[in-house]
């Protein structure tokens, strides 16, 4: 065998080699959780009133945040995609702020503001509200992370509709707000469904804005993450079995995602 | 009648143009490429406002920079068929058509047979339910005028309606264009770079370069460049103009 054939084999059992062991990285942690637990101790566990209440409170959570985005980060996303004005560049970067940030930075600039001594938690206080440490800031925090990949997403779906579309409909007599809800959010439907997807996903993850704001108290703030961290030194079943439900959920909103673009493209 | 005296400053000129058409009357609108043939009728259909000048169609008062009047595109009942024809891609070509009828809140079961009437007259009855992504680009160009026409606008827009058909269509439709345009009795305007479908379609022509009118006649005018003598302005600038500028002889 040439020294040419042997230098290429070694290339490629080299090559083969770094591709194994990055698929293992990635993917023997996740199996060992499975292998941990049998069938019968995974019902069990998932039956356990808190690790139930825990699925629930994230689902809710997480669906109402999701809510929340889509209400308030539509009207930017849009703005920012279809007019140019000053500061845009600053604001998108403010809004982008949060996907980069730690989430503990998150956690405590939240605690600050609404906290009982903070800005707006001083007010609401007053008048007898508390927001720390209450179902309510695991939305907040859940908003305040989720969010920004929401509007990024949703911005470049609305920019990659034409606005010949819009201009068509408008000189067919449909004003601004009609011909908003019935061409330009049909048209960019894929982006935007991706990206509520994105955004439920990255809410239903949350963890550390949220054990910062909200605490970790089962019923009330303790969603599947928090859980899976609470119960972790008591109960590893329990929180093996949450973990795979994270993953199972993990996967199928990756196969949406995938189908959707799939077939937007 | 359609009256409009427009004035915009655009990026590389200022675009400063007066037009009159009467009811039934297309006037062309001939130039090349960023002459601002195209801003014109934007201007006119409201998607962009003018800077100064007037808009006044049958009577009423669509623009006036003096009186601070402007009507946003949904109120001027006008007619646009869009360059590329911009069908809703995610609706059928009924949903398409009856689009502005809906708009108009006119109840479905009333509109339902006008929309069948309008396939019929231009021969696409068959393409009722399809997405209009399956169409050809005749099929395509149909629809989009009968979307414009079914509303009954009192002036009709068309920016390049038959730049996205090929050779043969074109020279079939050029005609039954005509046709529809003349029988709605709305002024029409057309925009094309195309001398063909200025000569056969239009009534009057208007050429267009940076803004500016630089030539206007009869259509039938522009049928006998080549025997207008050569000291003749419309000579020397239409022949120029055709010669040095993208305008098409096909």
């Amino acid at each position: 065998m040439s020294s040419k054939k042997i230098k290429t084999k070694f290339a490629i059992a080299i090559f083969s080699l770094i591709i194994i062991i990055t698929i293992l990285f990635f993917t023997l942690p996740l199996l060992s959780l499975l292998f941990r637990i049998s069938p019968e101790d995974f019902v069990t566990a998932i039956l356990d009133p808190d690790v139930n209440s825990a699925i629930v409170l994230s689902l809710i959570t997480a669906g109402m945040a999701t809510v929340i985005i889509v209400l308030l980060g539509t009207p930017i996303a849009y703005l920012n995609a279809r007019h140019e004005y000053r500061g845009r560049n600053f604001v998108e970067t403010l809004l982008d702020l949060p996907i980069v940030l730690p989430p503990s930075v998150a956690g405590l600039a939240l605690l600050v503001l609404f906290g009982r001594r903070g800005l707006i938690g001083g007010f609401l206080d007053d008048i007898g509200i508390t927001i720390i440490f209450t179902t309510f800031a695991v939305i907040l925090a859940q908003v305040f992370v989720a969010g920004p990949l929401y509007i990024r997403q949703a911005k470049t779906a609305f920019a990659m509709v034409d606005q010949v579309y819009e201009s068509a409909a408008r000189t067919l007599g449909a004003g601004p707000f009609v011909t908003f809800v019935k061409v330009t959010i049909p048209l960019a439907w894929t982006g935007l469904v991706s990206g509520i997807i994105l955004g439920f996903a990255r809410g239903i993850g949350e963890f550390g804005a949220t054990i910062m704001v909200a605490g970790n108290l089962p019923g009330k703030t303790q969603t599947m993450p928090l859980a899976i961290y609470g119960m972790m030194q008591s109960d590893l079943t329990a929180s093996i079995a949450l973990s795979l439900v994270l993953i199972v959920m993990s996967c199928i909103i990756l196969i949406l995602i995938r189908m959707i673009s799939g077939r937007s493209s | 009648m359609l009256y409009a005296r427009l004035v915009k400053k655009l990026r590389d000129f200022l675009l400063d143009v007066e037009l009159t058409v009467n009811p039934g009357e297309v006037l062309v609108l001939l130039g090349e490429n960023g002459s601002g043939k195209s801003t014109v009728l934007n201007l006119l259909s409201g998607l962009l406002g003018p800077d100064e000048g007037k808009i006044i169609l049958n009577n009423s008062e669509l623009f006036s920079s003096e009186k601070g009047i402007f009507f946003p595109p949904e109120e001027r009942n006008i007619g646009y068929v869009f360059q590329n024809y911009a069908l809703f891609p995610h609706m059928t070509v009924f949903e398409n058509i009856s689009f502005g009828l809906k708009m108009r809140k006119i109840p479905k079961n009333q509109f339902n047979g006008e929309v069948d009437r309008f396939l019929e007259n231009l021969g696409i009855e068959h393409v009722k339910n399809e997405r209009v992504t399956n169409l050809s680009g005749g099929q395509r160009q149909r629809v989009a005028l009968a979307r414009a026409l079914i509303v009954k606008p009192h002036m009709l827009l068309l920016d390049e309606p038959l730049t996205a058909l090929d050779q043969s269509a074109r020279d079939k439709i050029r005609l039954e264009l005509r046709e529809h345009l003349v029988n709605s009795k709305q002024p029409s305007i057309l925009v094309t770079h195309s001398l063909k479908d200025a000569k056969i379609i239009g009534d009057k022509v208007m050429m267009l370069e940076k803004g500016k009118v630089v030539w206007s006649g009869k259509a039938n005018d522009l049928k006998s460049l080549s025997n207008i003598p050569d000291e003749s302005p419309v000579h020397v600038v239409s022949e120029e103009y055709i010669s040095f500028s993208g305008i098409a002889i096909d």
